[in-house]
């Protein structure tokens, strides 16, 4: 059965389909999987073995039944732990919500339970997905399945090592910042985040709401089309989900990407980027103008403010989406008694670690009158500079390429500096700004660490993307590479 | 000028208070502002509420468009002018009523701005100019209990909320044109279905901020906010108490704290509730979970369409198609409940002037009574156009139908049937009649004597007030005249 964790999620989703595997049978291989490499690599926060297995049986007894089987029958999961699963504790990743019960499911979550998809567990994510390695995390450091002794990236890094190491062919991540590409990256998966507005965040527990996208991690890009088909598409119960036809992205895979144009930032190389993704990044360039693709250098000239901008944006939202937290509803409230003041002061105190307070108070300041005009406002005037920048540029292009992240996986405690960590998402962060759709695929090794390319689209075309990511994949094999455990 | 001069003349100031007007009402929705739920008052706590009013991790507003067009038809009802980019934003502080720790409100772009309300306070009309008209999401309510435990309730949390902001500088200058606007503005809203005004329930507040200035000047003083007013009356105190309290300490030479007041309506006076001197901190910022409200001219035509006629058109068409005196016209269309009411009497019955007095004279003092609205009165327009039928026609005494009103009331009984069973119509038989006169001649001859001799004619009444006695109430009136003036002339 070990086998098994080996196909994508299109071959299981198949043999599934055809009879050849029962979804117990997947199921089974994938709790195995997570039974036997857990303990190194710590990917979840929670593991559903009893209710995935009541699911499969329902898929079983569906294919017995001789019904239709939705498209991603039987096809285990894992989702990140800032979504909200009914009845499955949903963390986020905080101690603040270490006992936090959903009433109600995710739009996402509800979507994959149509396609037939059976969710494994939750992953770790640093706290309220504030982070670029799961160190934050309320309650453990995920481990990089290429080097234990190294971080996977995050903030979904959680949902990035489970696919790394086999223990699920397809998780759910949500990008703020570069929060699934990046660990992508680091992982040595594929790793999508979709247009804003494609997939909706109804059940997403926020962190920066104008920036937050859920998306897919496969270790194919087709599998990532796959699961971003079964999440995609306009929900009434979230208002910046948009109203457009979901195509079928996993069809695109496989057309050419000859005469293709491709737009190479020079930015993106700049200082901070190692000499080897640099170098790696530059080699994957030449496949695909090997492959018929047009290449050529240009620029984005307003990338330089980008994470400036961010770190106004998102700790702004953040202050405002995590007031919540107060220890009067739901999750961890103080023994401390102190009146009703006292206890939101103790409970956040005692709840909240310490990068989530720094956002927070940052936050906090730059919305505080007279400071709303200098950081909050004008950080929003740059955003719009930066999304101006990639039309420009896209009225050239098909899609732009560059590195992922800066270098490859660093290891556990070596970033102790906050500003240092955040410079790993500098080429992830603008696209979050901008609101586009970019992917990234393994396009290396470094030291034996994998590294990854990043394809930037327009709005809503995730279908030409993936046409290129595929045919990259195709026609170099890096995404065959697995880690030894 | 020394000292005590200036005290002696500080002492005789007079002032003249400046008032605000910040009104807060609870919408007439099918469901909450950004959720599901139902939208209605009162229910055992925490039963009507949901992930997104509850403020549960991961949930997301989405906007009630009936609650926009409700808010669209009061600015256009207090000619307003409507943004085309109206947006919402966060108000963000914490208090275990606020289940998000922010509230959804519009700060810079309010769906209406710069309106009108006429009032007339003594026969002088006067315009009351109004800066903004928005929307926001109401919070639950937070009880106390013995002890150290408190209890949140978030039925109410999300509900729709409209609020009302007179402009500045204010153009209320006394009590009695508050409670004028007020009473006006609750009207409007009312007819235009938005919000059903109960200000005991709460679903209309009203906000009054005081300050006062010495008479003819043009400054401002600084200004108080009162809370908990929950009835015109109480609006109307409390400005004058606020009014009074002000001018006192001015005039000895103390000054006026800006703050938040209580009205206190056992005593009739206001307290001080908390300091707002400093700005408050509410980090305002756009709402990232809801798009910008597009209102196209399409939009606003449609809304304007649907539009009830308002009060003042309203009165005026009373006066001129129904000849009513304009007192009876401002009576009967303050709310849309009555208006109709009387129109639709009035339609029925033919007879604008005798529908008005009834329905402001005994059907008024009925319901008033009993406590009941007049939309759920046991008398219908229906009955009551029939009852001054019958009154018209001949059939009863005005007399009697004023016992006939009340047993129409208590029982809701058709007044023929009931006219029937008691045997209250009107005696038309003249030889009954005549047999009543004549008793009552041979029981007076000392009167008689008074009219036919002495010529003191005002006794004749005496006479007519016998024989109805005589009968019940129940002789026609002009019959009963008739053979009086006979028998006299005898
Ligand atoms: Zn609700």
């Amino acid at each position: 059965m070990s086998e098994l964790i080996h196909l994508s999620a299109l071959d299981l989703r198949d043999k599934i389909a055809n009879g050849a595997v029962s979804a117990r049978e997947a199921v089974t291989a994938s709790l195995q999987r997570i039974e036997a490499v857990e303990s190194r690599v710590r990917a979840f926060i929670t593991v559903t073995g009893e209710q995935a297995l009541a699911q499969a049986d329902k898929i079983d007894a569906m294919r017995s039944a001789g019904e239709t089987l939705p498209p991603l029958a039987g096809v285990p999961v894992a989702l990140k732990d800032n979504m909200c699963t009914r009845g499955v504790l949903t963390t986020a990743g905080s101690k603040i919500l270490h006992n936090f019960i959903p009433p109600y499911n995710g739009t996402v979550v509800s979507r994959l339970v149509e396609s037939g998809a059976i969710s494994v567990g939750k992953t770790n994510l640093d706290e309220f997905a504030m982070g670029s390695s799961t160190e934050n995390s309320g309650f453990h450091t995920t481990a990089n399945p290429y080097d234990l002794s190294r971080v996977p990236g995050g903030s979904s890094g959680g949902s990035a090592a489970a696919v790394a190491a086999l223990e699920t062919p397809l998780a759910l991540g949500s990008d703020t910042g570069g929060s699934i590409r990046q660990p992508a990256s680091l992982c040595g998966v594929v790793g999508l985040k979709p247009t804003y507005g494609r997939v909706s965040r109804y059940g997403l527990i926020a962190y920066a709401s104008s920036l937050d996208q859920i998306g897919p991690f496969g270790r194919t890009v087709k599998d990532c089309a796959l699961l971003l088909n079964a999440i995609s598409g306009h929900d009434p119960m979230d208002s910046t989900s948009t109203d457009v036809p979901v195509p079928d992205f996993a069809a695109t895979c496989g057309e050419s990407i000859k005469g293709m144009k491709i737009g190479i930032p020079t930015e993106y190389f700049g200082a901070g980027v190692s000499a080897e993704v640099a170098a790696a990044v530059r080699t994957a360039i030449a496949q695909l103008t090997a492959l018929g693709a047009e290449a050529e250098e240009c620029s984005l000239p307003s990338t330089e403010y980008a994470l400036a901008s961010y770190y106004i944006i998102a700790p702004a939202e953040c202050s405002s989406n995590l007031a919540r937290f107060d220890g009067v509803k739901y999750g961890l409230r103080s023994s401390e008694l102190a009146g009703h003041i006292g206890l939101t002061e103790k409970s956040r105190d005692e709840g909240f670690g310490r990068e989530v307070k720094q956002r927070i108070m940052i936050g906090t300041y730059t919305l505080s009158a007279g400071y709303y005009d200098a950081y909050y406002k004008r950080a929003q005037q740059v955003r719009t500079l930066i999304r101006k920048d990639f039309e420009r540029a896209f009225e050239k292009y098909d899609l732009l390429v560059t590195p992922t992240a800066p270098g490859p996986a660093f290891k556990v405690g070596e970033k102790a500096d906050p500003l240092e960590m955040k410079l790993a998402d500098i080429c992830t962060i603008p696209v979050n700004m901008a609101g586009l759709p970019a992917i990234s695929v393994p396009c290396g090794m470094v030291d034996g660490l994998p590294v990854g390319l990043q394809i930037i689209g327009k709005a809503y075309d995730e279908c030409t993307l993936f046409r290129l990511a595929h045919a990259y994949e195709q026609s170099t094999g890096w995404h065959k590479n697995s880690p030894v455990l | 000028m020394s000292d005590t001069a200036a005290n002696v003349n500080a002492a005789e100031t007079e002032y003249e208070p400046v008032v605000g007007m910040e009104c807060h009402a609870e919408l007439l929705t099918n469901s909450k502002m950004f959720c599901g739920c139902r939208n209605e008052f009162g229910g055992e706590p925490n039963t009507r509420c949901c992930p997104v009013c509850t403020g549960m991790p991961g949930a997301l507003p989405v906007m009630n468009i009936q609650a926009v067009e409700h808010v669209m038809r009061t600015a256009i009802a207090l000619n307003c002018s409507i943004n085309p980019h109206a947006k919402f934003d966060r108000k963000n502080y914490y208090y275990p009523d606020l289940p998000k720790g922010y509230q959804i409100s519009e700060y810079d772009i309010p769906i209406g701005v710069t309106g009108w309300l006429d009032i007339e306070v003594n026969g002088q009309p006067k315009r009351i100019h109004i800066r903004r008209v928005h929307l926001e999401e109401d919070t639950g309510k937070l009880f106390h209990v013995a002890g150290d435990e408190s209890f949140v309730d978030l039925n109410r949390s999300g509900v729709p909320l409209m609020e009302i902001v007179t402009d500045f500088p204010p153009d209320i200058q006394s009590a009695e044109e508050g409670r004028e606007y007020l009473t006006r503005l609750r009207s409007i809203l009312t007819y235009i279905g938005v919000c059903d005004g109960k200000m005991e329930e709460g679903s209309l507040r009203c906000e009054p901020n005081v300050s006062v200035r010495p008479v003819g000047s043009n400054t401002f003083g600084t200004k108080t906010e009162i809370k908990n007013l929950n009835s015109f009356r109480s609006v109307y105190k409390g400005i004058e108490f606020e009014t009074q309290r002000q001018a006192e300490l001015l005039r000895k030479g103390e000054r006026v704290v800006q703050e938040t007041r209580g009205w206190n309506d056992t005593r009739q006076v206001t307290f001080s509730q908390r300091s707002k001197e400093g700005e408050e901190e509410y980090r305002y910022f756009p709402e990232p979970d809801l798009v910008p409200l597009h209102i196209n001219e399409d939009w606003i035509e449609r809304v304007r369409a649907s539009m009830p006629e308002l009060p003042d058109a309203r009165r005026a068409r009373f006066i001129s198609e129904f000849a009513l005196p304009p007192y009876d016209a401002g009576i009967l269309t303050d709310t849309r409940a009555v208006a109709d009411y009387f129109e639709e009497t009035a339609r029925l019955c033919g007879d604008a002037k005798t529908t008005s007095n009834w329905v402001m004279g005994d059907l008024a003092k009925l319901l008033n009574a009993s406590g009941t609205e007049i939309g759920a009165s046991p008398i219908t327009p229906a009955a009551l156009a029939e009852m001054i039928g019958l009154i018209t026609d001949g059939t009863i005494s005005g007399k009697i139908a004023k016992q006939l009103i009340e047993e129409m009331y208590a029982t809701g009984g058709s007044p023929k049937t009931i006219v029937e069973e008691k045997g209250w119509k009107t005696i038309k038989d003249s030889g009954a009649v005549l047999a009543a006169v004549e008793k009552v001649f041979a029981a007076n001859p000392n009167i008689i004597t008074d009219i036919k001799v002495k010529g003191l004619v005002g006794k004749r009444g005496f006479l007519v007030g016998q024989v109805m006695r005589e009968t019940q109430g129940k002789a026609d009136p002009g019959e009963v005249n008739r053979l009086i003036d006979e028998k006299l002339a005898d």
